[in-house]
């Protein structure tokens, strides 16, 4: 019996098109949207002042905290899982480009609801344990995996005022709540009883350990530069424009954000660092037992860690959400006495939540592009990189850093200097950088093969 | 195999064997090791064999002559222009037929097609199995151009049964060689945006120079041939030393290894020469195409095979390196005996010598550069 395949639609229907699009600006706008609403308005202070405006007893203080923690901690597990999915859609659009092929374009307009239909699949599956697996710690793994991604979020800065809370040992913090990942898969390597996932365990766990030390060491670097450990007082000591970044303002903080950034990388096991999961190798590593929704987890994490990874650079050094031209202290001065801040200061707000985005999203592209780009490395050049280059670097980073600071104290001026310097190194290299891509791609269109009349 | 496991017991409790295979993404195939290892570092990796066997040398006494022809496809699905011309080549020399020059042109040029179409899957499955996943993705772009042509010469892409007993089953149809001359072009041009793209990759390099060195002398003694014995520093090239066919009429060089990174005969020299005989696969075939003869594509073949009773042994250079046919026949119209010599099989062999002491990802580098094809092993 031959099958009767219905030919593919010529274009995408208008409505579908539509519904696209809707959603595609729709759901960043919304998350992002609630972001800049509740955040400010459920800080203790300004429930404080709400519920003496509207004259309601001080006791019902403590139930209106909790009902704001509630409502915030549903908002950031919801925005990192809703971008972990959209990421994963734009990932794989990137890597069609890429690879020459279309990459997902059946769910909606361009493939955009793919990861919903992902998500469903997910659900859908058999839920399944090994027989010989230990179940308990097999079903808790994810948890801890999901735990360690979510608490990040609390000192995630999205904005001028836009962070839950604005913890004084925020960095310390992030790098702390994080460290729960790895449990999560040495812990899901164990408990699945098979050898892969074991390898997958045991290399995240050496991989993930061993690349906390030069995170948590480079991370000192902006920590002296800003004299905080507040996430927000980070970025409030650097400036909107290029040369007031921490990344260009001292030479060690240039060498500091690679050493930071490929940590990160390392941490989050993206390519070259996929090891845990090593296709070729592992089968699928730490994963290699888990379905249905188990493995939904553990991929929303992965996906999602990019945005933490991303946005953790971007306030230690790319300057965060500061506007050029712009002070912080201005928009503090816009606030008003009210109990609700003035319009004047949420529009602000919403601009410095538009930096912070662009400049994470930016630093999200540059991850999967790296990870499309790059083979992987072994598993002890990956260790040999850690302790004989990157570890050495960031200490040395962090010696310099200190000796700077006190240059500066006497000479300030050496940091506009070194700041304007890197700024226009970096302008040129990134000028040249985009001609030879641009030389590259005219190179390969002109060999490109008519096939209309092949 | 049995005795690994049995040597199992009293084993330090530390060691751990590994089933590496035969449903895994990177053994090309359905194909099984028996892995020992300490953590990451392989005491030794032990090939287990016969997943994919079919009996197909069996198969050979079974059916006539030119019945077998399709069958050899199936021995080495990437390359199979290769398995085709040297069963050829055997029968014919049973047959003692001279093949028209036109027909040996049409064997070169197809089968240098096939040979470019075979180490882009080569290469790009190594970077595959090395972590990047973007150059297999653009090989194979690349090979279905190569397919196209393929089948507007033969009509299949994948399973030519092209050659025949005595020629080559189809001329080339009007404007091909335009077509494919305007391909070489493109190709050409290719190589080096495909060295870009991954060859000179760092990372790349460091996983594969100074991995899995094979000595020349080792590489004589376990058999390997083809780029293999190549990478290994061994200048030996059937197409030039025992010449067949149309190539005693073509210029070309054969690419040696001579440690392109780091050791003479590591995975990179066996993957760089693939590199560099892609390039002249693209030289032969332009020189094939400039200097067709014309006239017959068939030689004048009995309807009903029967050879007189003898055996005949031929050698083709696949893309898997030399690969021979021996071919006894009774005087019936089925051969008495097939046998067919392959370069994976013995690639296969040497494996458990240069594993100890390998990590379980250099066993990938490993398989990757031998280029194995399952079903060439086990027939």
């Amino acid at each position: 019996m031959p099958v009767n395949y219905s030919p593919p639609p010529k274009s995408t229907p208008k409505v579908i098109v539509a519904v696209t699009l809707a959603a595609a600006a729709g759901i960043p706008f919304l998350f992002l949207g609630l972001v800049l609403l509740l955040t400010p308005v459920l800080k203790p202070a300004t429930i404080d002042g709400l519920l003496s405006n509207a004259g309601i007893d001080p006791s019902w203080r403590t139930p209106a905290y909790v009902a704001a923690l509630f409502v915030l901690a549903l908002l950031m597990m919801n925005y990192g899982a809703i971008f972990s999915g959209v990421i994963t859609w734009w990932e794989r659009r990137v890597a069609g480009r890429i690879q020459s092929r279309i990459g997902p374009n059946r769910a909606g307009f361009g493939g955009f609801f793919i990861f919903i239909a992902d998500a469903v699949k997910m659900l859908l599956k058999e839920d399944l344990v090994p027989a010989d697996a230990d179940a308990l710690l097999f079903r808790a793994a994810p948890y801890f995996v999901v735990t360690g991604f979510a608490l990040t979020f609390v000192v995630l800065p999205f904005g001028h005022s836009l962070v839950v809370t604005d913890l004084n040992v925020g960095v310390f913090y992030v790098t702390s709540v994080t460290a729960l990942v790895v449990v999560g898969i040495l812990i899901s390597g164990w408990a699945s009883n098979s050898k892969w996932a074991l390898f997958g365990g045991v290399r995240a766990a050496a991989q993930v350990i061993s690349y906390e030390i030069p995170a948590g060491v480079s991370i000192f670097v902006p920590i002296a530069m800003a004299g905080t450990l507040s996430m927000q007082g980070i970025i409030r000591a650097q400036g909107g424009l290029p040369w007031e970044w921490f990344v260009f303002r001292n030479p060690a903080a240039l060498i500091a954000f690679f050493v930071l950034f490929t940590s990160q990388l390392a941490e989050a096991n993206r390519t070259p660092f996929d090891l845990p999961e090593a296709e070729s190798e592992l089968v699928a590593g730490y994963l290699s037992e888990y379905s249905g929704f188990r493995f939904a987890l553990f991929f929303l994490v992965e996906w999602g860690n990019i945005w933490v990874l991303s946005a953790i650079v971007t306030t230690l050094f790319l300057g965060g959400w500061q506007i050029p031209f712009v002070s912080a202290e201005y928009i503090d001065g816009l606030r008003g006495a009210g109990v609700l801040p003035s319009l004047a200061w949420w529009g602000w707000n919403a601009v410095s939540m538009a930096v912070f985005t662009a400049k994470t999203i930016a630093l999200c592209n540059l991850v999967i592009w790296l990870r499309w780009t790059l083979p992987r490395v072994r598993v002890d050049q990956m260790m040999g990189l850690c302790w004989k280059y990157l570890v050495p670097a960031a200490f040395a980073c962090f010696v310099f850093t200190l000796f700077w600071e006190l240059a500066v104290s006497v000479a300030p001026r050496i940091e506009l200097v070194s700041g304007v310097g890197f700024t226009v190194i970096a302008v040129v290299l990134a000028v040249l950088f985009a001609r030879r891509v641009h030389q590259n791609i005219q190179a390969v269109q002109g060999e490109k093969i008519d096939l209309s009349n092949w | 195999m049995e005795r690994l496991i049995l040597r199992r017991v009293g084993k330090p409790e530390d060691e751990m064997l590994i089933n590496f295979g035969p449903q895994h993404p990177s053994t090309h195939g359905v194909l099984n090791f028996l892995v020992e290892t300490d953590g990451e570092v392989m005491k030794r990796a032990v090939p287990e064999i016969g997943y994919l066997h079919r009996a197909l040398e069996k198969i050979g006494e079974a059916v006539s002559y030119p019945g077998f022809m399709p069958y050899t496809d199936r021995i080495d699905y990437v390359a199979a222009m290769f398995a085709n011309e040297g069963y050829a080549i055997a029968v014919e020399k049973l047959l003692k037929l001279e093949v028209p020059p036109r027909a040996q042109w049409l064997r070169a040029i197809s089968c240098e097609l096939c040979r470019i179409a075979s180490h882009l899957v080569a290469v790009g499955a190594m970077a595959s199995d090395i972590g990047a996943s973007t150059p297999l993705v653009h090989a194979l772009r690349e090979r279905e151009t190569l397919n196209d042509l393929i089948e507007a010469l033969c009509g299949a892409r994948l399973t030519y049964n092209y050659h025949r007993i005595g020629g080559v089953a189809y001329d080339m149809p009007t404007g091909w060689r335009d077509r494919v001359l305007k391909y070489l072009d493109h190709f050409d041009t290719y190589i080096q945006e495909f060295d870009r793209l991954i060859s000179f990759n760092a990372i790349y390099v460091k996983r594969l120079a100074n991995v899995a060195v094979i000595s020349k002398a080792a590489a004589i003694d376990y058999g390997l041939v083809g780029p293999n014995l190549r990478g290994s520093g061994m200048d030996w090239d059937v197409r030039r030393d025992a010449p067949y066919g149309a190539y005693p009429s073509f210029n070309f060089e054969v690419p040696v290894g001579r440690g392109f990174q780091g050791t003479i005969g590591d995975a990179y020299d066996r993957y760089f020469v693939r590199m560099l005989e892609m390039a002249q696969s693209s030289r032969i075939t332009r020189q094939a195409l400039e200097t067709m003869p014309e006239g017959e594509t068939m030689a004048k073949v009995p309807r009903k095979i029967k050879p007189e009773a003898g055996e005949a042994l031929s050698r083709v250079e696949s893309a898997r390196g030399e690969m021979a046919y021996y071919v006894i026949s009774d005087g019936t119209d089925k051969a008495y005996r097939v046998r067919a010599r392959t370069g994976s099989f013995t690639a296969m062999s040497i494996i458990e010598d240069i594993s100890p002491g390998l990590m379980v990802a250099d066993l990938i580098a490993l398989i990757a550069s031998f280029d194995v094809v399952a079903p060439e092993i086990d027939r």
